[in-house]
């Protein structure tokens, strides 16, 4: 993989921060955007701006036409089995929450069990527990191993036929973990269990098969995949959204508004109430293609090159411990260092031009399983490069020598 | 007690900054503050003491002598406490109404306003929150007392 000329289209990445050129390696918060995707927003704003399916202008038909494109790719980029069963939303925090609101409401009830996973993001927490609480269900959580891996002996024994849900993340966002989806969806689908898989992580990384690997819904952000913020896809089985009950009301997802009576619309446009994010979801478009194009298989490639390096030179750094050592893992690097605190780590590389995240990555209760207060974790993404991998270990010993 | 002005400590600070021409002669000086910084004893480091909204854990007491307050801190993250020694330094044991008025510019003119701007990450903005808070109280105290006489 060409990354030199990857690195062109991303304008940003030329970009100077505190006089160094910048090293970004912040990938799994949020993905930097290709100068298509910066243009296919500025292109509809420039030339086709306009409400979508209600007008029958010129300007109307385009705006749709373009945004029912996105569901289309959308689609094919996890091989869904049909546009319908994409829904737009705002990113995997909405699609779990409109799961939860819908489908939770109606089937999860008193004494019922909901499974998540000890390494899940907050937002495949706190919706879950909300819902509990309302239901009295129990919220029930899979433990995670020292090396930063689920425990799949204790989760097939935690499913029974009170399991209503497993919801689990399919890649981790504060240790790189992949988790063994499969695996997980077969058993709970045996227990009688719906699945939904947070793919915040994972859509960017992995070739994603809805299909293949039977999910019931399945959730990503499109500013994770080198796409706008403030839009993302929640995929469920299409049986599975025609029976569930609405989410919002509004325009869009209604077929005729008497004071008596509502008729709710078809799918998809059931779960978009309102006028969605028209020019993201165009522009999310662009990102996806640009993905597909750029090859997911020489992406991954390129990034596991990555990983195996920084890994290696990491360790290679007295006091330096990795958290997340899982044998499967996507192209993340979790650590802390003896005696020092991430965010001082942070501050300092940020003042040498390298942009890592620390603190507890909203996984707060991993970071309680390992008894540390946060990590410092380098993230990449298919436009890094190993010289930057050398710029953050050089920076890594400058910093330890001024806070030692 | 010969106590000097809030503004001429800042002045002292920002001068002290002025010397520093790359940014690590600034966080290293920074870092030997936070480590300089008078131990706070462990029977303090309770959860009340807690500053909340900061990524890094702030512990703050304060004490009250003669009219004038007397803070003590501590961090996990010693760029922090970098921060706090500096506010202590430019606030222990002034009067109520002083700490209130205080307009703290020197952290600006030293470049670290960006650390302001990250009020969730590190909270320096809170810690001056939680300083003014005590000093709001202290205030309230002493004027309940004079209400009673
Ligand atoms: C694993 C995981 N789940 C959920 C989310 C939430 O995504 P968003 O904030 O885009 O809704 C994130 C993003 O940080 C994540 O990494």
């Amino acid at each position: 993989m060409a990354t030199l000329d990857l690195r062109q289209q991303f304008p940003i990445l030329n970009r100077m921060v505190k006089g160094k050129p910048l090293v970004y390696f912040d990938n799994a918060a949020t993905a930097q955007k290709p100068q298509r995707v910066i243009d296919a927003l500025t292109h509809y704003y420039t030339h086709y701006n306009a409400n979508i399916h209600r007008g029958i202008h010129t300007l109307a038909e385009e705006a749709t036409a373009a945004y029912e494109a996105a569901r289309h790719t959308a689609q094919e980029f996890i091989g869904a089995a049909a546009p319908e069963e994409i829904i737009f939303t705002r990113g995997t925090t909405e699609g779990i929450n409109l799961v939860a609101y819908t489908w939770g409401r109606q089937n999860v009830g008193a004494g019922d069990e909901i499974i998540i996973s000890g390494m899940e993001h907050h937002s495949n927490i706190v919706p879950w527990q909300i819902l509990c609480e309302e239901k009295g269900a129990i919220l029930k959580v899979i433990p995670v191993n020292d090396n930063g891996e689920l425990a799949m002996d204790v989760y097939r024994s935690l499913l029974s036929n009170k399991t209503k849900l497993v919801s689990v993340v399919h890649v981790s966002n504060s240790l790189g973990t992949v988790n063994p989806v499969k695996e997980i969806i077969d058993a709970a689908h045996r227990a009688g269990a719906r699945v939904l898989l947070d793919g915040a992580q994972s859509a960017v990384h992995m070739d994603i098969d809805v299909q293949a690997i039977n999910c019931d819904f399945f959730a990503f952000s499109g500013h994770k995949v080198y796409g706008p913020t403030g839009v993302g896809v929640l995929y469920g089985k299409k049986e599975l959204l025609e029976s569930m009950p609405v989410f919002q009301g509004g325009g869009e997802m209604i077929k005729e508004v008497t004071f008596e009576k509502t008729i709710y619309n078809d799918l998809p446009y059931k779960y978009e109430a309102g006028t969605p994010n028209i020019a993201d979801t165009i522009a999310l478009k662009a990102a996806l293609d640009f993905i597909s194009e750029t090859g997911k298989q020489q992406i991954r490639d390129h990034e596991n090159e990555l990983l195996a390096y920084a890994t290696a030179q990491l360790q290679a750094i007295p006091g330096l411990t990795i958290i997340g050592n899982a044998k499967e893992k996507v192209s993340l690097v979790s650590f802390i260092i003896k005696d020092i605190h991430p965010q001082d780590v942070g501050v300092l590389l940020d003042n040498q031009g390298i942009a890592v995240r620390t603190g507890h990555h909203c996984t707060q209760p991993l970071m309680a399983r390992f008894g540390i207060p946060g990590t410092i974790r380098a993230s990449f993404a298919l436009y890094n490069q190993k010289e930057e991998i050398d710029a953050l270990v050089t920076s890594l010993h400058k910093t330890i020598k001024m806070l030692l | 007690m010969d106590i000097k002005p809030i503004n001429d400590i800042e002045k002292d600070i920002i001068e002290d900054f002025g010397l520093f021409d790359s940014w690590e002669d600034k966080y290293e000086y920074i870092i030997d503050m936070g480590k300089k910084l008078a131990v706070l004893e462990d029977e303090h480091k309770l959860d009340e003491n807690k500053i909340k909204g900061c990524q890094s854990t702030v512990w703050l007491v304060a004490s009250y002598e003669d009219g004038r307050i007397f803070f003590k801190a501590d961090s996990d993250a010693v760029i922090v406490k970098g921060l706090i020694s500096m506010l202590i330094r430019v606030l222990s044991g002034h009067t109520p109404a002083e700490i209130i008025e205080a307009r703290l510019d020197f952290i600006g003119e030293i470049g670290m306003m960006t650390h302001l701007a990250q009020i969730r990450s590190n909270g320096l903005l809170s810690m001056i929150k939680q300083m003014k808070n005590y000093a709001i109280a202290f205030q309230a105290i002493d004027n309940q007392q004079i209400d009673h006489k």
